[in-house]
């Protein structure tokens, strides 16, 4: 699906005008018309049935980008406004799941096969003929699938000659690599399962209706930057999330009120330096492969529905627990901010108490709309040339492997192998390869295909971000040992 | 150059799509190319009324695109040169 979509769009505008409400004299006011403004009653084009629906569901994500999951509702006369009092109350983030905002579902059809109108009603009855369960049926002489007989094999829409059988996918359920997303079978709406949830993000990211939503901690660091001392660690991917260099970045966090910037890509060097040690260690003892580790969905993946690959896991810390502990030895009084593509590395925040909040990319651009911060019109901090060319890289799918590569021996064999995104396909391998033999000898892992700057908590355009992350590499320097 | 492509970059209308519609260069076929220039533009300043409507913002010649898409600002480009929309 082509990601820059309205879906997409209205998720955004949701967290910007939050963002902007924050920052008005009168934020409850302001939150309470959020549904009301983004479809007054001239709309013309409501999303559902009506412009009343469509407010009930701009409620709803408002709540999801204040933090509240939309399942812990009680009262539905709660304004948001209530909501938002009780998000500058917290002192600590939200468990970081994906909720659904069950209104905005659309209970996609069940049945996966369908005849269309196309049907011809022919005499041949390919479809009829290929079909083991006696499925098909004809009703005014056209082609119809019965869904009690049905079991979704696809033989009748291969057998027929015009392409009149179609399969309706549900496309929060294709996305999910692990199967965590399923339908009540009573209203038919999506719910998710929890315990099997990877929180890669990738309904969130697919689901035409915007009806999946992670919950927001952009409140949280808000209040922080107004009357606290908050250093923000940016992920390497942050190239091309938002417009202009990376120092004039830096100088728009700092006015944003951070009263530092690191860059993980530091951290990772880090990461590095002890990985790569730790392959050549590995190999030394004898074991077949090693998997990276710094991708979170992939370390959810793992010890949820991977046991058999978590001995190969490399134990190394990631970029951004290195990073953080760092920027806690540096500043033990003030509260670490990641910002990130992720929406896992949420949930790896919570296993680290170096990190106090995780945004992604988007809630920081929403951050900055609402402080009226024109990333252009800032001046460049300085950066220090502290994080390499290798660092930077991990942004990119390869980006691991090559900075291993730098810093391994000359001659050591390494073979590596790239998993580029997590789907159940990838996983069925990986598991082959933990159990029987691994054709490569160092495994890169990244959940998202094409890396980190095609996350779900990116607003760039990942072909444009890679080129800007390209540049970006060339003029830095090399990694040190 | 017959015609002028701004693409608007500040902070809001890159968040809300302007990021992707920085590959409007590859939506030109190279004889329509010619006649076209396209710049990544500071803000435009539209995003703070919003009569002007949502973001991102596109101005081709004076013309102002409101809830830009690439085929939206493809549309008002060829309008423009006189091309068969």
């Amino acid at each position: 699906m082509f990601h820059d979509n309205k879906a997409n769009r209205l998720r955004k505008e949701v967290l910007v005008r939050v963002a902007r409400a924050f920052f008005t004299a009168q934020p409850d006011d302001a939150l309470n018309r959020i549904p009301l403004t983004m479809r007054p009653k001239s709309t013309k084009d409501s999303s559902r049935c009506c412009i009343y629906k469509d407010r009930v569901v701009l409620k709803y994500r408002s709540m999801a980008a204040l933090g509240f999951s939309v399942e812990s509702e009680t009262d539905e006369l709660k304004p948001v406004s209530a909501y938002f009092d009780e998000a500058l109350q917290r002192d600590k983030p939200v468990d970081p799941v994906l909720t659904v905002i069950d209104e905005a579902c659309s209970a996609c059809v069940q049945s996966q096969y369908t005849a269309t109108n196309a049907c011809r009603g022919c005499i041949a009855r390919s479809c009829e003929a290929a079909c083991p369960k006696d499925a098909i049926e004809f009703r005014d002489g056209k082609a119809w699938l019965n869904p009690d007989k049905c079991v979704n094999c696809g033989l009748c829409m291969k057998a027929c000659p015009y392409h009149a059988i179609i399969r309706i996918p549900i496309p929060c359920e294709e996305a999910c690599p692990v199967g965590a997303i399923s339908k009540d079978p009573e209203t038919g709406r999506e719910v998710i399962d929890h315990t099997q949830c990877t929180y890669c993000g990738k309904c969130l990211k697919e689901c035409p209706f915007a009806a999946i939503s992670d919950l927001s901690q952009m409140v949280d660091v808000l209040k922080l930057l107004k009357d606290g001392n908050a250093v923000a660690m940016i992920a390497p991917s942050i190239i091309g999330q938002l417009p202009g260099s990376l120092p004039q970045l830096m100088a728009a966090l700092k006015k944003a009120g951070f009263s530092d910037v690191v860059e993980v890509a530091e951290g990772a060097d880090e990461t590095t330096r002890h990985e790569s040690a730790e392959w050549v260690e590995k190999m030394a003892e004898g074991e077949r492969f090693m998997t990276t580790s710094c991708c979170p969905a992939y370390i959810e993946t793992v010890e949820k529905h991977l046991p058999e690959i978590g001995k190969f896991v490399s134990d190394t810390p990631t970029p951004m627990a290195y990073t953080a502990s760092k920027v806690r030895k540096n500043y033990p009084e003030a509260t670490t901010v990641f910002i990130g593509p992720c929406i896992a590395k949420r949930v790896e925040a919570t296993k680290n108490a170096d990190v106090d909040y995780v945004l992604t990319f988007e809630e920081l651009g929403a951050m900055l709309v609402g402080a009226g911060i024109d990333v252009f019109e800032c001046g460049e901090e300085e950066i220090l040339d502290r994080a390499s060319r290798e660092g930077r890289g991990f942004a990119a799918s390869n980006g691991v492997t090559n900075a291993v590569k730098a810093l391994a021996p000359d001659d050591a064999e390494l073979k590596p192998m790239l998993v580029d995104g997590l789907d159940s396909k990838t996983i069925r391998q990986m598991k082959m390869w933990a159990t029987k033999s691994c054709p490569g000898n160092f495994v890169e892992v990244m959940s998202c295909e094409g890396g980190c700057i095609a996350g779900p908590g990116t607003l760039g355009n990942p072909r444009i971000a890679k080129k800007q992350l390209n540049t970006l590499m060339d003029q830095s320097p090399g990694i040190s040992r | 150059m017959r015609v002028k492509v701004s693409i608007c970059t500040g902070t809001t209308c890159y968040l809300m799509g302007g990021a992707h519609l920085l590959t409007f260069d590859e939506m030109l076929d190279p004889c329509t190319a010619q006649d076209v220039e396209i710049v990544g533009s500071h803000c435009l300043g539209l995003c703070n009324n919003e009569e002007n409507g949502r973001p991102p913002f596109v101005k081709v010649n004076d013309h102002i695109i409101a809830d830009a898409t690439l085929n939206k600002v493809l549309d008002t480009v060829r309008a423009e040169l006189g091309l068969e929309v």
